[in-house]
């Protein structure tokens, strides 16, 4: 019975075509519950499983702004209001951890995406289908593989005795005498860089390749007809056409700025490299769950999170001002 | 001068499609290089390689490090748990995400939208590393299994795919099925559940992948029991001795008696527990390649 009262808010419904705002035809209601009652047993358990999961733990903030010991109880708590975070900036460590990730954000940004967008570009014009798809399929292969395997592949590359990437640099005449590339700070945010354009590049290329076949081709056919050359014809056609996707991918990264990675850093880092390979997440890690500084390290991770949350607002207020598409 | 333009004009695309090509092979050949390399060392003898020069052919063939890797308690072990919570985690995640975000879709469900925020929220809202594993103190999963199951069975993303591509079915296979007076569950188990099957592939897939190359929640949560190591786990700490060119006594204890006849160095290990663990994937995804094109453009569609 109740579902054949659903069956008649469906049908009056329906005239408006959903996009408009489908749920002003239902209210909430003792009724409207009632009759929804096995969406909401399909649903409910698993949104309290989420809200425990993700949402409870915020809770565990009050924590930055005590002295916590893990002995004592919340009433014996020492509060000590913003004095972490005061901590947390006068810190030169936090501050060199906060530059290395943001500077390996921007490199992992901008290298990433122009890699996938000129390899995208360059994809498309294969005209050879079966050429075309055993590279992709190819390129995708790092992605499904562990940061802990990557990682034993770059140690592996770079090592001094007997990597490849020091064997042909030397083949080449590039370099007199192997470089010990994870022993010196200096190369460690290009080796981090080229790591994810290695892992990551050919997954990148999966959305630019789709937004580009879904350019019309006539636009194309008017180009040639205006005389445009191949390079002429992705400047003006192709890539305008996969703007929108760039957006979209450039704001949903935004929020990212300060997830850095974590896993390559933390596997490939040592102590000779440590002024430039720790980030945000290892220091949390290791002021919190080593040193058992968990106020210090709930601050940095608190910072972290409301950085993501507003570069996000700002980057989808931006995109809507332009008239791009917004995420949220 | 007409000609030479004329003449250029002809054979540009010929250079730019021969460039275009060699260029490609040098990016396949860059991706496959490791893989080559760490297979040769894998099938090659330990020691021998570390005299250097094995570039993606063996030298001295042996399969003492396989051998050593599948004997080894600790390795099969792992592999044990690798596989439980891969299954798992999928099993449960795929049907979990799935029923959600059958409700999602549907128009007239009053919580839709308020759901759907507090997922959306998650991909760029979390408590951070400290408040989550307080959570997972207090909650008794410290050295559990189930921590391997449990904080990442439903995921923002993979909700958004499966709620697109249950969106875009066509109303009517659903319509038929309420004037009989079927039931919601019903519904979605046996009319819109088996017609998901291209994106269930890809959700599976991504979810499998995730629960297979993760070592961090081993580390954080688990390190201190052996008996919950992963696969992952174990190469994370085979990495750290070979980067430091120690050997590991715990790995390579189990090797002790045949030590004579063959050194199996911690570097040889990692390259074969490498192709283990790379080899299931490689097998896999593939096949599932045209699904998972499709699922991860349905992602990328906002709200």
């Amino acid at each position: 019975m109740s579902d054949a009262v659903l069956d008649k808010q469906v049908k009056k419904q329906k005239p408006r075509k959903s996009r408009v705002d489908p749920e002003i035809g239902v209210s909430l209601s003792w009724k409207t519950l009632k009759i929804q009652k096995q969406l909401i047993f399909m649903s409910v358990p698993i949104a309290i499983y989420l809200i425990i999961f993700n949402y409870i733990p915020i809770w565990g903030w009050l924590m930055a702004f005590q002295n916590y010991r893990p002995a004592r109880s919340f009433g014996q708590q020492e509060w000590v209001g913003l004095q972490q975070f005061k901590f947390l900036f006068a810190d030169e460590t936090f501050l060199m951890v906060l530059r290395n990730t943001v500077a390996m954000s921007f490199i992992n940004l901008i290298l990433g995406t122009t890699t996938a967008i000129g390899l995208a570009l360059l994809l498309n014009e294969i005209k050879v289908k079966f050429f075309k798809r055993i590279v992709q399929s190819i390129s995708y292969l790092p992605h499904f593989l562990s940061w802990v395997i990557a990682a034993g592949i770059v140690a592996t590359s770079l090592s001094i005795d007997d990597g490849i990437v020091n064997i042909v640099l030397m083949k080449l005449h590039f370099i007199k005498e192997p470089i010990m590339w994870l022993s010196e700070g200096k190369y460690f945010w290009g080796i981090v860089g080229a790591s994810n354009v290695w892992k990551e590049v050919g997954w990148g290329t999966i959305i630019y390749l789709a937004a580009i076949t879904s350019i019309d081709p006539s636009l194309y056919e008017a180009a040639s007809i205006d005389g445009a050359k191949r390079f002429q014809k992705m400047r003006y056609v192709t890539l305008p056409g996969i703007k929108a996707t760039f957006v979209i991918l450039l704001i949903m990264n935004i929020g990212h700025i300060l997830d850095a990675g974590f896993e390559l850093q933390y596997l490939l880092g040592n102590g000779l490299t440590v002024d430039w390979s720790q980030t945000i997440d290892i220091f949390v890690l290791k002021y919190g769950i080593s040193m058992g500084n968990y106020s210090l390290a709930t601050a940095a991770g608190i910072f972290k999170t409301i950085v993501s949350v507003v570069l996000v607002f700002i980057a989808n207020y931006i995109a809507k001002r332009l008239g791009e598409e917004r995420l949220i | 001068m007409k000609a030479v333009t004329k003449g250029s004009s002809r054979f540009e695309p010929v250079v730019f499609h021969t460039i275009n090509s060699i260029f490609m092979l040098f990016v396949v050949a860059i991706t496959l290089y490791p893989f080559l390399h760490t297979l040769a060392v894998s099938l090659n003898d330990g020691s021998d390689t570390l005299a250097g020069g094995i570039y993606f052919w063996p030298r001295d063939w042996t399969m003492e490090n396989y051998r050593a890797v599948f004997i080894s308690g600790t390795i099969y072990h792992a592999a044990f748990i690798s596989v439980s919570r891969t299954v798992l985690s999928t099993v449960f995640g795929v049907f979990l995400t799935t029923m959600l975000a059958y409700t999602l879709a549907q128009q007239q469900y009053i919580f839709r939208k308020k759901i759907g925020m507090l997922f959306i929220l998650t991909m760029y809202f979390n408590a951070g590393l400290i408040p989550n594993y307080f959570l997972i103190k207090n909650l008794g999963l410290l050295h559990s299994f189930m921590v391997y199951i449990l904080p990442s069975l439903v995921g923002a993303f993979n909700l958004i795919i499966m709620r697109t591509y249950i969106r875009s079915l066509p109303g009517s296979l659903t319509e038929s099925a309420k004037i009989d007076g079927a039931g919601e569950f019903r519904i979605f188990w046996k009319i819109v559940f088996p017609l998901c099957t291209p994106v269930l592939a890809t959700v599976a897939l991504f979810i499998a992948v995730g629960a297979w190359n993760s070592w961090f929640d081993t580390f954080l949560y688990a390190s201190s029991d052996i008996k919950l190591s992963t696969l992952q786990y174990e190469m994370m700490k085979l990495l750290g001795s070979t980067m430091s060119t120690n050997n590991d006594p715990s790995l390579l204890a189990g090797n002790q008696h045949n030590q004579a006849q063959a050194l199996v160095t911690p570097a040889s290990i990692r390259a074969a527990i490498t192709i283990v663990t790379a080899v299931p994937i490689l097998f896999v995804y593939p096949f599932l390649q045209k699904y998972f094109v499709v699922g991860l453009n349905l992602g990328s569609v906002k709200e």
